[in-house]
Formats: C-alpha cells, structure tokens, sequence
C-alpha cells in the first residue's frame, strides 16, 4: 500500500448562503483545494454529502461537480454515511490513492441545508437514525442526545459538560470561515431554552451550508508537488444505530474502534496526538466522545474540561478553529472543514489559532449518535 | 411515508410484536433473516409486556415536519417488565409526574398524519400506569 498524503485544502464560509447554490459552494471548495496543491486535475472524484436527495432533490453528485470543475472525462461519485459522509468520501479517497489505482484524487463534502425550512431539515436529518422504529415516533437526534445526557447525569453527574460550546466558541473567534465567531458565556449557555430537556440550544450545532476539500496524493506526486503537505491514515467502525440497543450506550465503542485502529496503523501513542478535532454536534457528545478515545475517563470530560485541558494552550485543545458548534456543522461537508483545519494546524498555516509545534492532529467524525465513526489521523511531514 | 411501508411493520407498532433470538435474546422491532447480535438463525415470535418503567424522557422542542402539530411532544426510554428496552412517545400525562422509575403502560394511539396522503398512522405510545 503507497502512502496518503493531503497536498490541498480549501472551503467556503460557512453561513446561510441563500443566494448561492450546493453546486457552486463544491465547485468553490474544489477549486480552493487544487489551487493550494498547485494542480489542476485529478485521476478521481469523491463528493462527501448526506441530503442531497432531501433538500435539493439532487442526486449523482459527483459527476454534477466534475461537470462544474470543467473535469468531464474524471470518474466521480458521491458516498453517503450521514454526518460523517465527508469522513466517508475521505476514506474512499485514501483507499483509492493506497491501492494504486489512482495517484491524485479530489474529495469535497458539500451540504446545504438552508434550502429546506427549520422542520424539513430537522425531519430530513432524522434519516441518520433508524427510521422505522426511531424515526416513526419522533425520537429524533436531539431526543437521543437528552436521554443520553440524562443517564451520564445519573452515572457520573453532567457538571462541565456544557463547557464544550463555550471552548469552541472561544476558538472560532475571528475565524473567517466560522459561521459563529463569537464568543458564548457557560451563563448565556445554562440560561438558553431546552432544545430536549436537559439538553439546551446553545449546547447543538446550528443550522448552515458551506463545502471544504481536501487533495489527496500518493507517494509518487508527493516527489512532484511542492505544497505542505501532511500523511494522512484513516480508520471506521460502526455500531448499532439506536444507542439505547448498545450493551453501555454511554460509550461510543465504534470510535474507540476507530481510533485504536488508526492509531495503530499511524504506530502512534495517544500521548503523541498534540490536538483533537471533536465530532461536537452536541456538548454531550463532545465529552462521550473524549472518554470512548482514551482521552478522559468515563466520566471526567467535562471536569477536564472546566481546567482549560481542551482549550488552546491546554493539555490537549480541541476544536481549534471552532468545531461543529461555532465554526459551523454542514453535515456532509464537517469532516472535509476539520481535516482541512488539522492540515492548516500541522503545516504552520493556522494564524492566531495555531497549537504549538503540532506534529500530529487526530479528527473524529461521527454518523448518527456515533452508530458511524471515523478516526482520522494527520500528521506533519 | 409510503402506505406499504407503515403497513409492513403494524405488528410492532400496534401491539409491540416483534422477534427475540432464541440463543441470546435479543429483541427485534422487525422481522430479521438473522440475530444483529449473535448472527443466530433462530428466532421466535414475541408480544412484549405492555407495562415497564420509565429509564428516562425528554420533551422534544424542535420537532421534524411530522410532528408539528403534536410539537412539544415527550420520548421516554422504557424498560418493559421483561427487561426490553424501548423507545416510545409518551402520553396522556402531567408534566411533574415524569421522573425516573414512573410506572407506564402501553396505549394505542395516533402518531401522525401522513403529510401528502393524509394517512393516518398509529402505534404505540406509553403513559402513566393506572394502577
């Protein structure tokens, strides 16, 4: 198996874009990327999205952007596994360059979801959980997040979970690609509505569109292109959907099968990892998240949290340039901003958000309530 | 949702009729060609208890299309009196009554109103046990 290297990154603001379409956030994503890497073609195409058929009832995504690119002629398809089809698009990317087939290749996740009104998009999203039985009865992402929450009360007591949404606001402060750079008080947080008691607003990702990509390349054009470059490995699990059908529905096992693979297969330590990019799409999943990766014991999340150990310049910071909640969570196209933000971090390229001497990032991507899990490892060349 | 589809699993979500696996017990809201557990090929038709107590609930605030009409509405997980574990709307309750431990029962209600066609689908749902 060749190596994978990410040779460009590029994304779009994230916002609510009504005047511009999914195509053309990709195709500004795409362009970006292959820019950074100093290319103008690809031997592949992988388009990360979840609701294209949904929201824009548009599918065969991956030629519709190769059309956009002026690529006709390259090979491009989408890959779908909820939020985490950006990981997904990524990992077949990687699969493509390390068998040989292909030796550059382009993968953009892209999601827009202001094209749906705020009950389509929450009815839409409930297609990452099992619809038949979860979804008939309304037990939506956010009803799941709250019994959860209710049982690591109960467990271990939830004091500093609500942390996570105040540390990634923190760091999204005067990111030009967040959709919330500012910053939110742990007060403003505790004061907002219940979304799913005792889950609150301002502990959930919002609602927005943007498109990222990422260039990955093998170990021959690495010789050739000249851009920063990163080693990336790659590495998924999965789990039964409802967490509720799970033998500890408090711990992600298919992340901890993730990381452990990845980091094996990278022949890392945890200890080595100098920051993390959290699948943050609610606080409670932030702190399970931590604990199922061997990050912080069962339990520990949030108190690790309130110490500052997961902010810049603490032990471990996580969501550097904001996360899923304040740099923005357009589902399909997270896992492309995080990769391209580790990439940033570990070639020098960060600006004010920069973690010290980063040699290695670690992202995480999750589908559902992390029934899909990606472990995906990045590290400076 | 399509009228074959709701129809294809009314055992369950009228009557909690499903499928446990014979060699490790696993419970299965649909029919099965083998167990997710265990991969056991053996499985036998079950009605399950139609009284346990609530695990935990939430009222859900920000409801998908389906449900805007029944918006704010209650999930509760429940352990049924067998042990099962399930999820279900609760109803026909008052708000400070729902705490951990509450005794509930299964009831045969409406869930919703198929938005195109106007189907009326129903299922389950779980309120306070009237003992």
């Amino acid at each position: 198996m060749t190596k994978v290297f990410v040779a460009g990154v590029g994304f779009t603001k994230i916002a609510e874009h009504w005047d511009r379409g999914l195509d053309e956030l990709m195709a500004e994503a795409a362009l970006k990327a292959l820019e950074d890497a100093g290319i103008s073609s690809v031997n592949a195409i992988y388009v990360g999205n979840m609701l294209g058929e949904a929201l824009q009832e548009q599918a065969h995504l991956g030629t519709l952007l190769a059309e956009d690119l002026g690529l006709v002629g390259v090979p491009a398809f989408r890959v779908e596994a909820a939020e985490a089809s950006g990981a997904a698009a990524i990992y077949q990317g990687a699969l493509d360059i390390a068998s040989g087939k292909s030796e550059t290749v382009l993968v953009v996740g892209g999601e827009k979801l202001s094209d749906g009104l705020g009950e389509e998009v929450s009815s839409a999203l409930m297609m990452s959980g099992h619809q038949e039985y979860e979804g008939f009865i309304g037990a939506d992402f956010y009803a799941l997040n709250a019994l959860l929450y209710r049982l690591y009360d109960k467990r271990y007591g939830a004091g500093g979970v609500a942390m996570f949404p105040v540390i990634s606001h923190d760091h999204a402060v005067g990111v030009p690609h967040a959709q919330y750079p500012f910053k939110l008080t742990l007060e403003k947080v505790l004061s907002s509505p219940f979304i799913a008691e005792p889950l609150r607003r301002m502990e959930v990702s919002g609602i927005g569109d943007g498109a990222a990509a990422v260039v990955l390349i093998g170990e021959r054009s690495a010789e050739k292109i000249k851009s920063p470059k990163t080693m990336l490995h790659i590495s998924s699990s999965s789990d039964y959907i409802t967490p509720f059908e799970r033998e500890n529905p408090l711990h992600f096992r298919a992340l901890t099968m993730a990381v452990e693979n990845v980091i094996r297969e990278a022949k890392v330590e945890r200890r080595e990892i100098n920051f993390i990019e959290l699948h943050d799409a609610s606080s409670i999943m932030a702190a399970i998240s931590l604990e199922s990766s061997g990050f912080a014991a069962p339990g520990e999340a949030g108190r690790l949290a309130e110490k500052g150990e997961f902010s810049l310049g603490g032990r471990i910071p996580c969501n550097t340039f904001g996360g899923l909640k304040a740099r923005g969570h357009p589902v399909g196209a997270t896992a492309l901003y995080q990769v391209a933000e580790a990439h940033l971090q570990l070639t020098g390229r960060a600006g004010k958000n920069q973690v010290d001497s980063a040699k290695i990032g670690l992202v995480q991507s999750l589908g559902g309530v992390a029934a899909t899990a990606f472990a995906i490892l990045l590290r400076g060349v | 949702m399509r009228v074959p589809r709701y129809w294809r699993n009314i055992p369950f979500r009228y009557r909690l009729v499903g499928w446990r696996c014979n060699h490790c017990g696993t419970f299965h809201q649909e029919k099965p060609i083998i167990c997710k557990r265990c991969r056991h090929r053996e499985l036998y038709e079950v009605e399950l208890p139609k009284t346990g107590k609530l695990v935990a609930y939430t009222i859900v605030q920000s409801t998908p299309k389906e449900f805007n009409l029944v918006s704010p509405y209650a999930i509760g997980l429940v352990e049924l009196d067998d042990g099962t574990r399930i999820l279900a709307q609760l109803t026909d309750f008052r708000e400070d009554e729902l705490r951990e431990g509450l005794r509930v029962e299964a009831v045969f209600r409406k869930i919703r109103v198929d938005g195109e066609q106007g189907i009326i689908e129903y299922g389950y749902k779980f309120r306070p046990l009237i003992e």
